[in-house]
């Protein structure tokens, strides 16, 4: 059972993070179907920052390194999102797909090349392996151990709905998101307000990515990507319907879903039952395709998200 | 020069020109990846992409059968193509053809191997069950208003897991090798005709999935033009609401657009795995064919016929990977280019606002011509 609280935790960090990203850009205009490319993109670096420190380096400067490699990482990927369909207005469905498929290609010929080199071409794998990065974060309470993961995640939630609801930026953000022209009639600049949300997006998927990996495993496989927790945080933002506490909320509820698959093994009575593992991964889609199901009807998603801003049109 | 402008002017030109710088583009920057990764040997590892099976020209037939090969492989991809941009037509984004192509991977497979089924019904299964696939997305859209690239996605996972738990059962898996069971030696039956095969230095995956994918092609083309069905699906993507006002039974439309294309994705992998070209092995990540085949859907310009250049064209990048020399480069850094080639599909639009910019003070001036014309016949 203590298992169970600590996969939740870890994942609702994740999803949290990530919800929150697609959440920010998506309240500006743009639809961010490449959270989970930008995911790969900040593990793949906060990674091979765990890795490349010196094995004395304090846990401080672990910690600290590899989250801002991982932000960093996340907000450049996040530029390839926005000078497409910012500035040259392309399709943002289209985009989203190719930076989630470029960033799992990038990442497998980035860490074979990285491994290459490190290890004078005896290793080809596009295999990380950074237990000492994952062992700096950890830390316990009691029988329960957690990892700094969780408070980074719990500060930037608080941080992000304080954001949300009582700033003027975030207010000039949301307007773009439902109405641009309007916005721009009163001075907004559309065009920066979108780069705002999709590099605070770039920013939260980076942070996700490499709590994804870091938090609850010591290697990663780089040529699965993130295996559709980005897809799986957009359900969550949808469910949550653009709101960062409900967004919270969400989040929990499918990272409980999520944990069951990986230690229902631990829990007798779910390992009694006849059910195969593979049922369990399939638990947190199905339940948010019902969630979704009963929840869309009333969902109204920012108006004007993925159209386009274009200055002329009226 | 009158001509040429309106060559220029014409949409399916641009979109053409527009692809294909996309491609050159995608070509030039993977050139400076493998630059980046080993400089002394990035043109030796660039020509050996674009070589690909030309390295065996000196034997025809050999040639010829791994040119074969890219047809065979490119087909799965083609017909995925189609799947989405039927859909993207009626202003479906069907991200969930991935999942639709591992639930007919599902139905091909279980019934070629474990029911002992003929290749036709192998195909039949297929067909169903992408459509069924593609008929839960259609329908939380249409009764439920949940956003048909979420719906998809979330499919694609559960297709993926219950694949896995029904060709992962000793009856389709061959525990020891953990993959399917060879089809030749299992069920000769489920192994589709062949065709042309000796054009193709024998090889004995060239089936009648080719002429098929064609067909399909040419049977997409003429339903979106020439049909109204196709008429309102290209309403109903252009404006759903006009769409509504003029009549059109909207609801029906995105359910029936999105069993079509599940099913053409279905189909795809069936065309695929029925050739015995590739045994399934269990994956934990969803089949990438579906998400290439938005790109070649988009590289094609959106149009049935560009799909199956483009296709080509893909898979021939894709495969060239494999003829690098692994010493100084991996394989992927063919998939990340076609990555890169996607990502600037994006920038098409751009490209055409470019081409009409540069064509209009031609055809301005073309058109002030052709008033004084008018002006003199008078």
């Amino acid at each position: 059972m203590l298992l169970l609280v600590q996969y939740t935790l870890i994942f609702s960090a994740v999803l949290i993070l990530v919800a929150l990203g697609g959440m920010f850009s998506e309240r500006s205009g743009i639809i961010n179907l490449g959270l989970e490319g930008i995911m790969v993109f900040g593990a793949m670096a906060g990674a091979m920052v765990m890795v490349l420190l010196p094995t004395d380096a304090s846990k401080v400067t672990v910690i600290v390194l590899s989250l801002i490699a991982a932000a960093v990482a996340g907000m450049i990927s996040s530029l390839l999102i926005a000078v497409a369909c910012i500035n040259f207005k392309a399709d943002q469905t289209l985009i989203g797909t190719a930076v989630n498929m470029l960033a799992t290609a990038a990442a497998t010929v980035i860490i074979k090349g990285f491994n290459t080199a490190r290890s004078n071409g005896s290793d080809f794998s596009a295999k990380l392996d950074y237990a000492r990065g994952h062992d700096a974060f950890m830390f316990s309470i009691g029988k329960l151990s957690l990892s700094w993961f969780i408070v980074v995640a719990i500060v930037l939630l608080i941080c992000a709905t304080v954001f949300f609801y009582k700033t003027k930026a975030a207010l000039r953000l949301r307007a773009c998101g439902e109405h641009p022209q309007a916005a721009d009639s009163v001075g907004i600049n559309v065009y920066a307000m979108r780069y705002m949300g999709v590099l605070m997006s770039g920013f939260l998927g980076g942070l996700g990515g490499i709590i994804y990996i870091a938090a609850a495993n010591s290697t990663w496989h780089f040529d699965y990507g993130v295996a559709g927790a980005g897809f799986l945080a957009l359900a969550v933002m949808i469910f949550g319907q653009w709101k960062p506490e409900r967004i919270a909320g969400a989040a929990v509820l499918f990272a409980v879903f999520r944990s069951l698959s990986n230690v229902y093994m631990g829990i007798d009575f779910l390992h009694a039952l006849p059910i195969s593992g593979t049922v369990y991964n399939m638990f947190p889609y199905i339940v948010s395709l019902i969630v979704l199901a009963l929840t869309s009807k009333n969902s109204r998603a920012p108006k004007a998200e993925g159209i386009p801003y274009d200055k002329g049109a009226r | 020069m009158k001509e040429k402008t309106s060559f220029m002017k014409r949409p399916g030109a641009q979109t053409f020109i527009a692809s294909v710088i996309c491609a050159l583009l995608g070509i030039v920057l993977g050139f400076f990846i493998l630059l980046a990764m080993n400089p002394a040997h990035a043109f030796e590892g660039m020509y050996d992409i674009l070589k690909n099976f030309f390295k065996y020209s000196n034997s025809s037939t050999t040639m010829m059968y791994y040119f074969g090969s890219t047809l065979v492989k490119s087909v799965p991809l083609i017909l995925c193509a189609e799947a989405i941009l039927f859909a993207y037509k009626a202003g479906l984004f069907n991200i969930g053809a991935a999942g639709q192509y591992t639930v007919g991977l599902m139905a091909s497979l279980y019934t070629a191997i474990a029911l002992g089924w003929n290749w036709f019904f192998c195909v039949l299964a297929a067909i169903a069950a992408g459509a069924l696939w593609g008929f839960f997305a259609g329908f939380l859209k249409s009764k439920f208003n949940v956003n048909e690239v979420i719906a998809g996605i979330m499919l694609n996972w559960i297709a993926l897991y219950l694949t896995n738990i029904v060709l992962g059962g000793e009856k389709v898996m061959n525990q020891s090798k953990s993959e399917t069971y060879n089809l030749l030696s299992v069920n000769k039956g489920a192994l589709l005709p062949e065709f042309l095969k000796e054009v193709f230095g024998n090889n004995q995956y060239m089936t009648i999935a080719i002429p098929i994918t064609i067909i399909v092609a040419l049977l997409i083309q003429f339903v979106l033009n020439k049909t109204t069905f196709g008429y309102e699906l290209k309403a109903t993507g252009h404006n759903k609401d006009a769409a509504k006002y003029a009549g059109m039974n909207a609801q029906r439309n995105i359910i029936l657009t999105l069993v079509i294309s599940g099913a053409i994705a279905g189909m795809a992998a069936s065309m695929y795995y029925l050739t015995g070209i590739e045994h399934y092995k269990i994956a934990s990540s969803v089949p990438g064919m579906g998400f290439n085949g938005i790109a070649v859907a988009f590289l094609g310009g959106l149009n049935p016929i560009g799909a199956i250049l483009a296709g080509f064209f893909v898979e021939y990048i894709t495969l060239g990977g494999q003829y690098l020399n692994t010493t100084y480069f991996n394989p992927q850094v063919a998939d990340l280019m076609v990555a890169i080639i996607i990502y600037l599909c994006g920038f098409v639009l751009f490209l055409k606002h470019v081409m009409n910019k540069v064509g209009k003070t031609k055809v301005v001036s073309a058109a002030t011509n052709a008033n004084a014309e008018e002006k003199e016949a008078k």
